[in-house]
């Protein structure tokens, strides 16, 4: 019960719960009704009543009295367990959850939506899927994902390796959205795959009957069953609920804080794009890894220690020292344009270079490449040891610097890998067609 | 008919639009447009798993067949809100002050915290797949002649989008109508008399004209809930024209006292509807009828002991048969034949004696037929079947749709009960006493109240002051009395027709606001125009955005002194003094139309009236 302070205190001294029928008197009036639980944020003034007639209210209660009707029985949700056979046809495919509700179900009666998590549950409420596919679920995580950490990108590497290992021709990882191109380039350095690993999520709450989820786990199912062996993110096309854009997962990013369509692909084309379960490809001279192609690998070692730090006018260079004061292993700036920052702050990069700690330098611009060396900051920068991170998104350098600290403690090395193209993060020729897609 | 013994019981539900700066939870205005659409949208609902959630396959396919919508969507004029791309913004405070304002004035309780909910409704008409409403206020009531009718709820919901098209593909809404605030009120069904539920819709809606509500055709729908004792309740949905009511209440009580009877002949008779649906190509293979030719099969149904029954007439050219009809329409067909019509449509009579012999009807049982797909004629005689049996207990619990001549035909089953929970997305709006004092003590005056008030107190006709309460004048028309000193029926008759006459003309009357008309107003209080020039300034106001004294002067209505108006007639008197000399003082007519023409809006009508009597005067 999430009733507090005067409220609370109402409840016990009447011996009445959430459930029950009451009868609330107030001087002017009488309501009666079921009481329903209040969201923990809410005042204590207040009790929430469901009226017949489905509508809730919330009545003051400096001057109630309250009585009792009838004892409610606690409303609780049973479902009959599933009993699907395999369809030894289809492909395996597993759905990995790591948070937020793949599906929802609704208690009419009271008005709660009870987030449903389990494999069952989400076939339950998406049972097409199994016309694609033999489905197996897990939950990893129960989080929202702004509460994502770099170990859990480890963790749900771990875990999507072990359903490849028992046999998944393919996983969907249900993500939240506000980090889930964070998780998608984690993944895209971590693992290395011989199966497709499509991230999904939805933008609309599955206990809506506009909910975006059942199309972008329709198509990220279609992918995880696809040619494709990399980590890719799967969203609506479009505000239509008619196809999804296969996404590179190191070259992806959420662009819109409410739109179906939020995830685009940046400095390249999306990889497909899917309608009805059938697949197209954008751009024919994109290449990517095919099924079977790698073997299973996880490279799991990483450094989260990393500065992630935005340029602004007016910056002033304490920021830096406060990180490296702090032990900073990595700093990565988001600089202005071509990859600045103000001259003044170059000493203080000197001296994060200086102590071994790699700086790498993106854009917030977002869209291009960036190029030091043609104004004079720039090549002040890069006389300083700034790494250029050239048309790498600011939040997948970010992910891959935490990962290649991981890799090695020793700057050369760490450079190297920053330089080098690991998971389609870093693309050489700039398309006329790669902006604003 | 005598209403209290056939126990008739009436309630009431009236939907109202307000006229709110702003949609309910989006700063979109509460326009409709007919612009080109600019974008159009395509989204799918899926109805979310409830407590019962087995895995119904062939529901979801169902469901997943009917539920895919296109809406139409602009760049201005809707937003990412309706559009279901964007979080509701914060409720509209100025919806709920004139939703409390109508709750006091139906003397309710206002409730002390307002929830919003969701209410579950997948027919695409909103584009989350649900309304989201919420209670603003309960236990009111009204004083009628016919006694006292409870007000139960008032709730503050968002309107639906607008359905523009219905074709194969599935349906077109716009969202421009989507959100706009609505007030819900609902009676309890305690009307008793048919006269008695015009007089309470049109006390409501006397009530809801009083406050800041959308006018004209769609801004407002009366459902109305209909049972008698031995009958069910019906709704009757968009009952449109309030004298129509009672007349559509008879209708009703006529068509349960019917179904009543026909209950009763069925159960002597010993009705019984077998499941049995029979394939009748082979009677109608060499058929003359022309619908049933060109139909690709035609199956039938027998209906034991309804022989005669499906003929009768319930309301005024609609028979039991329409019932059954209206049922199978859901399915596609666009109609059904029974026995108790034909032979007709081309059918023969020794078709339908083969038709009652095929399926082995006696006398006393009717047959139908339908003509369509194999399919869709199986699904829609199935429909008629379940529509027959239910015909054995009389009236169906139903939701109907007002048809504009007082009759009614079946929608759909009455709703469930509503499938709501909270809305999360909308913080909980306390409304706090004092709140609800302040809005109880300005209380704006009700229609007739204002109008018998403004002819005691200003003298206006009864015409004039009815039109200034319903053009929502009166407010105006005391704001220019109490500041400038003109007749009173000039301003009333200026802001009661003279506007709404210069808008009719196409004049750009939006861009004026109530200064510029009391700018005309001092024109005239100053002797600078003429009471009969107001209009033409007003006009020239309008279209060429300048002052109304420039107006004046570049139409040359500014008064001219009476020393050149006297001139100016005796110039007319002079050149006229043959026809003068001639008709005497009958010559006056066609001067004063002269003097006028010339004079038009530049002289009073008076002076000029009496200047020209004067002169001719001399002559004769």
């Amino acid at each position: 019960m999430n009733y507090q302070g005067s409220a609370k205190e109402l409840l016990e001294s009447t011996n009445i719960s959430i459930g029950d029928t009451i009868k609330v008197i107030k001087k002017d009036i009488s309501y009666e009704g079921m009481l329903l639980d209040r969201a923990e944020d809410a005042d204590d003034k207040h009790l929430v009543l469901k009226m017949d007639s489905g509508y809730n209210i919330g009545i003051e209660i400096s001057e109630a009295s309250l009585e009792l009707i009838k004892k409610g029985e606690k409303p609780k949700i049973e479902l009959a367990a599933l009993d699907i056979e395999k369809d030894m046809e289809k492909p395996d495919i597993s759905i990995i959850s790591t948070g937020g509700t793949v599906a929802s179900i609704i208690d009419y009666k009271t008005g709660a939506v009870h987030p449903a998590f389990t494999a069952d549950d989400l076939l339950r409420a998406n049972p097409e899927l199994l016309d694609q596919a033999n489905i197996k679920g897990k939950a990893i995580f129960n989080i929202l994902s702004e509460n994502m950490k770099p170990e859990y990108w480890v963790k749900a590497a771990h875990s999507i390796a072990d359903e490849i290992n028992n046999g998944a021709d393919g996983v969907v990882v249900a993500h939240g959205t506000d980090t889930m191109h964070y998780t998608a380039a984690a993944l895209s350095f971590i693992l290395e795959s011989p199966v497709p690993v499509v991230l999904t999520g939805a933008q609309r709450s599955s206990d809506r009957p506009s909910s975006d989820a059942f199309l972008n786990l329709i198509n990220s199912v279609a992918a995880a069953k696809s040619d494709m062996a990399e980590v890719m993110v799967c969203m609506h096309a479009t505000n239509d609920d008619s196809a999804c854009l296969l996404h590179q997962g190191t070259k992806v990013r959420k662009m819109h804080t409410s739109r179906r369509d939020t995830f685009r692909s940046i400095n390249t084309q999306p990889l497909a794009r899917i309608e009805n379960g059938r697949m197209e490809i954008l751009d024919a001279e994109k290449t990517y890894k095919k099924r079977g192609s790698f073997e299973l690998k996880v490279n799991d070692n990483i450094e989260p220690n990393v500065a992630f730090i935005k340029s602004f006018p007016g910056i002033e260079t304490d920021i830096i020292d406060y990180h490296l004061d702090k032990g900073v292993k990595g700093i990565l700036l988001e600089g202005t344009g071509l990859g600045h920052c103000p001259d003044h702050m170059v000493p203080a990069l000197e001296r994060a270079t200086d102590s071994n700690v790699p700086v790498v330098m993106t854009s917030q611009c977002m869209y291009g490449k960036i190029n030091m060396n043609v104004y004079s900051t720039g090549r002040r920068l890069l006389n300083a040891g700034v790494i250029p991170g050239g048309d790498m998104l600011p939040e997948t350098a970010f992910v891959k610097l935490i990962w290649a600290l991981g890799q090695s403690d020793k700057l050369e090395e760490v450079k190297n890998i920053m330089l080098t193209n690991i998971a389609g993060e870093m693309e050489e020729k700039s398309s006329l067609d790669h902006f604003l897609l | 008919m005598d209403w209290d013994q056939l126990g008739l019981k009436m309630g009431l539900e009236i939907h109202q639009q307000l006229d709110s700066k702003s949609k309910l939870f989006c700063p979109c205005s509460c326009n409709l447009t007919d612009k080109e659409v600019e974008y159009e949208i395509l989204r799918n609902l899926r109805p979310t798993q409830s407590e019962l959630g087995k895995i119904d396959r062939a529901a979801f396919e169902e469901a997943r067949r009917k539920l895919q919508f296109k809406y139409q969507a602009y760049s201005h004029e809707t937003c990412l809100v309706e559009a279901d791309e964007e979080p509701p913004h914060p409720l509209n405070e100025e919806a709920l002050e004139l939703a409390s304002i109508i709750a006091s004035l139906l003397n309710m309780r206002i409730v002390d915290e307002f929830h919003t909910m969701r209410k579950q409704v997948i027919d695409g008409s909103n584009t989350g797949g649900f309304q989201r409403t919420g209670l603003v206020a309960t236990d009111g009531f009204l004083e009628t002649p016919h006694g006292t009718v409870k007000i139960e709820n008032l709730c503050l919901e968002e309107d639906a989008a607008r359905r523009i098209e219905t074709n194969q593909d599935g349906v077109t809404f716009r969202l421009d109508r989507l959100g706009i605030p609505l007030v819900e009120i609902t009676t309890d069904p305690s009307i008793h008399h048919p006269e008695q539920v015009k007089e309470v819709a049109y006390m409501i809606g006397q009530v809801l004209r009083s406050t800041r509500v959308k006018r004209g055709l769609g801004t407002i729908r009366q459902d109305l809930n209909i049972s008698i004792k031995e009958g069910a309740r019906v709704e009757i949905k968009g009952v449109q024209d309030l004298d129509l009511m009672p007349e559509m209440v008879e209708r009703e009580v006529q068509r349960q006292i019917k179904l009543v009877e026909i209950k009763k002949e069925l159960k002597d008779r010993h009705a019984n509807i077998p499941d049995k649906i029979y394939d009748v190509n082979e009677i109608f293979a060499e058929t003359t009828s022309k619908i049933i030719a060109s139909a690709p099969c035609v199956m039938a149904i027998k209906l034991e002991g309804f022989n005669g029954l499906v003929g009768i007439e319930l309301q005024p050219g609609r028979r039991l048969g329409t019932e059954f009809s209206s049922y199978a329409k859901k399915l596609g067909v666009s109609g059904i034949f029974h026995t108790d019509e034909l032979p007709a449509y081309g059918i023969t009579e020794e078709e339908v004696i083969r038709l009652r012999e095929f399926t082995q009807a006696s006398e006393n049982d009717a047959v139908i037929i339908v003509a369509h797909e194999k399919d869709i004629a199986f699904a829609a005689l199935e429909e008629v079947q379940r529509r027959a049996r239910m015909a054995l207990d009389g009236v169906v619990e139903e939701t109907r749709k007002a048809l504009p001549d007082g009759n009614s035909e079946y929608l759909r089953p009455l709703p469930t009960s509503s499938r709501m929970y909270l809305e999360t997305d909308i913080p909980l709006f306390a409304i706090d006493r004092d709140y609800v004092e302040k809005i109880r003590s300005n209380l704006p005056e009700l229609p007739q109240e204002k109008k018998e008030r403004i002819i005691k107190e200003y003298g206006l006709s009864d015409d004039l002051a009815g039109q200034l309460v319903r053009r929502n004048k009166v407010e105006d028309f005391e704001e220019i009395l109490s500041q400038i000193k003109v007749d009173k029926t000039v301003v009333a008759s200026l802001l009661a027709y003279s506007l709404r006459e210069l808008k009719r003309e196409g004049h750009n009357m939006d861009a004026l606001d109530l200064e510029v008309i009391k700018d005309v107003l001092v024109l005239l209080e100053e002797g600078k125009v003429s009471k009969d020039a107001l209009s033409e300034i007003i006009g020239h106001v309008a279209d060429h955005g300048v002052t109304p004294l420039e107006a004046a002067q570049s139409l040359s209505l500014t008064l001219l002194s009476e020393d050149d108006v006297a001139k100016i007639i005796e110039e007319i008197v002079t050149k006229n003094e043959d026809m003068i000399k001639e008709r005497g003082m009958g010559a006056m007519g066609p001067l004063m139309g002269m003097a006028m023409k010339e004079l038009k809006g530049k002289a009073d009508g008076k002076l000029v009236n009496t200047l020209l009597r004067e002169n001719i005067q001399k002559i004769v």
